[in-house]
């Protein structure tokens, strides 16, 4: 018979001001098995825990329940306490009276009586604890950042700066990301690739950092330490140890001059031939040879940067190639890309080359972009001089099919940016921004709004655009709501530029499911605490940087970036492991060996085995399940699917788990 | 195939011409439409008042009526099209207006909606196709080039009325091609005529009207093609100085088909 002692926190007034916790304490009190029964203002203080301490020694307690807030926020600080009196932290029950009690009921009455059944099901249970130990496992030393933009780039330096090896996998031919296509950042006003480029030589230099550019992450296995991964390298077509990065290739591919092949890196204002470097200061300087678009690879005709390469290092028969690399933790830094706009047709942006998105803008505005950091029309190639900027085009939106709820909080400060960059150029330019409201919180955000509305005079007018209509003389009409001033508006322009919504990279969600990563409604990773753990996933091992977690700028993105690394570094640091004791269990008495619970299992821990076993006196061989403990993580999948029940979880086992039922149901 | 049909009064005087070319073509592509006998005005604007169920009923009567004779409803014009399907919408989602509007009309077995509504539109593309209209044609209106006029009703709102995207839509300049023509793109084609506001502000429709022509045919347009007797109305009242013909759709799906004059 165990001795359990219950503690129910007030936690100040979050349970008590609901759930009369001396009521409480006087109801348990006589349960089975409970032989001390107390309350106190916070249990989770030093005073609560030294009072549950006290009472482990007084009392020789075998199991604790304590009645507080979800387990999932202090279960962790109470098994630490038992196991400082001794006690096998295991033997520690959390009977949630907070989240799925105070909080959510108002009758005081009521929500007395439901933390009373919580209280006696958290006893049945702890009646039938054991003792568990944790295991130990080994933890390697190497760390995988997905993506090479500025949030991978520096999760990737700050991990190899203390001493660990780390991988970068990058789908695009160079690392960079969307930082690298950008002309100047705010607040600043400092050029992006003056500040970038340096990080990403850096990262190619770095002893520490692998760079697998144009590959992909193929499969994930494992867990929180020990994780296997299949890198798919895919063919560059070009030998990465001859090729000195020259770009004789790129100059003399005929499909250059023909100009088909819409240019990713440019957004599509210009053209590039089929073996290309995304831009110039690719990292790596290694061309790519785009196999779909090639010549060579479509007719089998044309050879010519084979022929012309100075070092041989075209390779046309190059293969991809899948290489499989252990790993302790993971970064997801897959960043983020703009919404297709297709679904908002009154900007009239497929209609229009006049119509530009805001990145499209940073490769006009950028000296290395398509026009030499000329801004002019597309359509004409003159330089305009009425520009309306409208923001929160699929942000904030209320319709689901169309846009995006979230704000993307880059917009307002980069089209004040935009504005400002214009303005110095082009003093005579007039500039519009269409608003629903500027939002600039952030160091010096809103004193570089403000510049922009009384030092540059840009036009800023609270108010959605209803239509962008392009116009028979090839101009466009701007129709518009003025809020403030309860007017419709018709503005003449010449180029609109739409601050489109943000969005995770569309691969993100290929990359999560074989993570089991979470991700929520709008494919944005979820951290594992909103506040106290933001760069953690909830699987563990798995980490988050910049954009694929939540909208968010440059300079936040490079201080979460440091944070992830911190993380990884913390975990990489140490030598072993405890793993989680509460795996599952097979019975083989009672297994006949069906695969129901390999089929459910999600981390691929169940194997089957033949074994000999002695039933009623029958010496027999059977095939059995088996469990990798390594492997489990106790989520417990098998036990409800096995048609025997011969599967079991140790901690929740299925006679712990109806015993709480009982209790709730008595 | 068969269909219940919803001409609607303008159809039975004014505009004439959208109906008589409608049945003559919808003959010639293989299809039936029959008369709903005894419909009643739909009203001619969708009442928005919430609590407003008499003015709804006409059109679940016409709806109750296909639903009866297990058909599609079939409408041609834009405010009718609009007003049955936004009704029908309140039929089968909004569950007051549609208890309320079943016990004014008593029906044996209550009407929830169950009829879909389909402009002649929808009919050639969703049940006959472009493609297949494009075989039919006979006189192909080569070199002519066409704005479609949308107006309002035909479009809005578009989560209701499923005709089509409202801020970009092609079906009208689908069924240009499919006859030969060239469709003309023009950024008022799905901008209001002004409507009613004509009887109170003619000046205020003119208005309007002249920026439909002077931005279709700037573009290019030599007539424009309207499915809604009201934009025609309207249309033709304008006295812009660049005034080009309008024409009902079904009149040119007429003649493209060969069955504009009696046979």
């Amino acid at each position: 018979m165990q001795k359990i002692g219950v503690f129910v926190c007030h936690c100040g007034t979050n349970i008590a001001a609901t759930v009369d916790v001396k009521k409480v304490v006087e109801l348990v009190r006589y349960e089975p098995g409970v032989v001390f029964a107390d309350d106190y203002m916070y249990m989770c203080s030093e005073a609560g825990q030294e009072k549950i301490i006290e009472a482990i020694k007084e009392y020789g307690l075998t199991g604790l329940v304590i009645c507080s807030c979800s387990p999932r926020m202090h279960e962790k600080t109470f098994r630490a306490c038992a196991e400082k009196a001794g006690l096998n932290p295991y033997m520690v029950e959390v009977a949630n009276i907070r989240e799925q009690c105070s909080w959510i009921h108002k009758d005081r009455e009521e929500a007395t009586k439901k933390a009373v059944i919580l209280a006696r099901a958290a006893i049945a249970k702890v009646n039938l604890n054991t003792p568990l130990k944790e295991g130990e496992s080994p933890v390697t030393k190497r760390a995988l950042v997905i993506g090479g933009g500025i949030a991978g780039i520096q999760t990737a330096l700050d991990i190899a700066d203390a001493g660990y090896q780390v991988d970068i996998v990058e789908k695009e031919p160079s690392i960079g990301g969307r930082m690298s296509q950008f002309d100047k950042t705010f607040p600043t006003l400092d050029c992006a690739s003056c500040i970038l480029t340096p990080k990403m030589v850096e990262v190619n230099q770095h002893p520490n950092i692998t760079l697998y550019t144009y590959s992909e992450v193929e499969k994930v296995s494992g867990y929180v330490g020990n994780f296997d991964v299949d890198i798919r390298k895919k063919a560059r077509s070009v030998d990465f140890d001859k090729c000195t990065g020259c770009g004789e290739c790129s100059t003399k591919c005929p499909l250059g001059k023909i100009g088909k092949i819409p240019s990713e890196f440019d957004r599509g204002l210009k053209n590039r031939p089929a073996i290309y470097m995304p831009f110039a200061q690719a990292v790596p300087a290694v061309p790519v040879i785009d196999r779909e678009n090639c010549t060579y690879f479509k007719t089998g005709k044309c050879g010519v940067c084979a022929k012309i390469c100075p070092s041989k290092a075209v390779d046309y028969e190059q293969k991809d190639e899948i290489v499989t690399v252990k790993y302790g933790a993971i970064v997801v830094a897959t960043g983020f890309d703009i919404i297709n706009l297709d679904k908002f047709g009154e900007y009239a942006y497929n209609e229009s080359p006049d119509v530009i998105t805001s990145i499209e803008l940073e490769r006009l505005m950028n000296a290395a972009g398509p026009t030499g950091g000329h801004l002019e029309r597309m359509s004409d190639h003159k330089q305009p001089k009425d520009i309306v900027f409208i923001q929160c085009v699929g942000s904030r939106c209320d319709s689901e099919e169309k846009g995006k709820p979230y704000c993307s909080k880059v917009c307002c400060m980069y089209t004040a940016k935009h504005a400002m960059l214009i303005k110095d150029h082009w003093p005579d330019t007039n500039i519009t921004v269409f608003y629903i409201d500027v939002r600039t919180p952030g160091k010096n955000f809103d004193e570089f709004y403000r510049r922009a509305v009384e030092q540059y005079h840009v036009n800023y007018i609270k108010g959605q655009v209803g239509k962008v209509k392009p116009q028979p003389d090839g101009s466009l009409m701007v129709q518009a709501a003025d809020l403030l001033d309860g007017k419709q508006i018709n503005m003449k322009a010449d180029m609109v530029v739409l601050a489109a919504a943000v969005e995770p990279n569309p691969g993100v969600r290929k990359i999560a499911t074989m993570l089991t990563a979470s991700i929520d409604n709008n494919n944005f990773l979820t951290e594992a605490h909103a506040k106290l753990r933001p760069v953690e996933s909830p699987t563990a091992g798995i980490f988050l940087s910049g954009m694929a977690q939540g909208p968010k700028d440059i300079p936040e993105t490079v201080s979460q970036a440091g944070a992830a690394a911190v993380k990884v570094i913390g975990l990489l640091a140490k030598d072993k492991l405890k793993t989680n004791p509460c795996t599952a269990q097979c019975d083989t008495l009672l297994c006949n060996g069906c695969s129901t619970c390999a089929n459910v299992c999600p981390y691929g821990a169940i194997t089957y085995d033949d074994v000999q076993v002695m039933d009623h006196g029958l010496r027999e061989t059977r095939r059995v399940a088996q469990v990798n403990l390594a492997l489990c993580q106790g989520c417990g999948a098998c036990t409800s699917a096995c048609p025997s029940g011969a599967m079991d979880l140790q901690g929740f086992s299925n006679r712990q788990i109806t015993t709480e039922v009982d209790a709730i149901c008595r | 195939m068969k269909y219940s049909y919803y001409p609607g009064c303008t159809l039975k005087n004014k505009a004439q011409d959208l109906d008589i070319y409608a049945r003559r073509s919808a003959e010639a592509l293989g299809f039936e439409m029959e008369e709903i006998p005894e419909w009643q005005c739909c009203g001619g604007v969708y009442p928005l008042g919430s609590d407003e169920i008499a003015t709804k009923l006409a059109s679940v009567r016409a709806l109750n009526y296909a639903k009866e004779q297990g058909q599609d409803l079939i409408t041609l014009c834009s405010a009718c099209h609009h007003v049955l399907k936004r009704v029908n919408d309140d039929m089968k989602n909004v569950q007051d207006i549609s208890d309320r509007a079943n016990n004014y009309m008593a029906l044996e077995e209550p009407y929830r909606g169950e009829t879909k509504v389909l402009h002649f539109l929808e009919v050639i593309r969703d049940v006959i196709g472009f493609d297949e209209l494009a075989k039919k044609v006979v006189n192909p209106l080569t070199d002519k080039k066409i704005g479609a006029y949308y107006g309002c009703l035909t479009l809005r709102p578009g989560r209701i009325l499923e005709f089509d995207d409202p801020e970009n839509p092609k079906i009208m300049e689908d069924f240009i091609r499919a006859l030969g023509a060239t469709p003309v793109i023009y950024s008022m084609r799905n901008e209001c005529c002004g409507g009613y506001a004509s009887l109170k502000d003619p000046e205020f429709t003119k208005s309007r009207t002249s920026q439909i022509f002077e931005d279709s045919t700037g573009f290019g347009a030599e007539c424009l093609i309207t499915a809604c007797p009201l934009c025609m109305y309207n249309l033709n009242k304008s006295d812009a100085d660049t005034k080009v013909p309008v024409y009902y759709f079904t009149e040119l799906l007429a003649e493209a088909l060969g069955v504009k004059e009696e046979a």
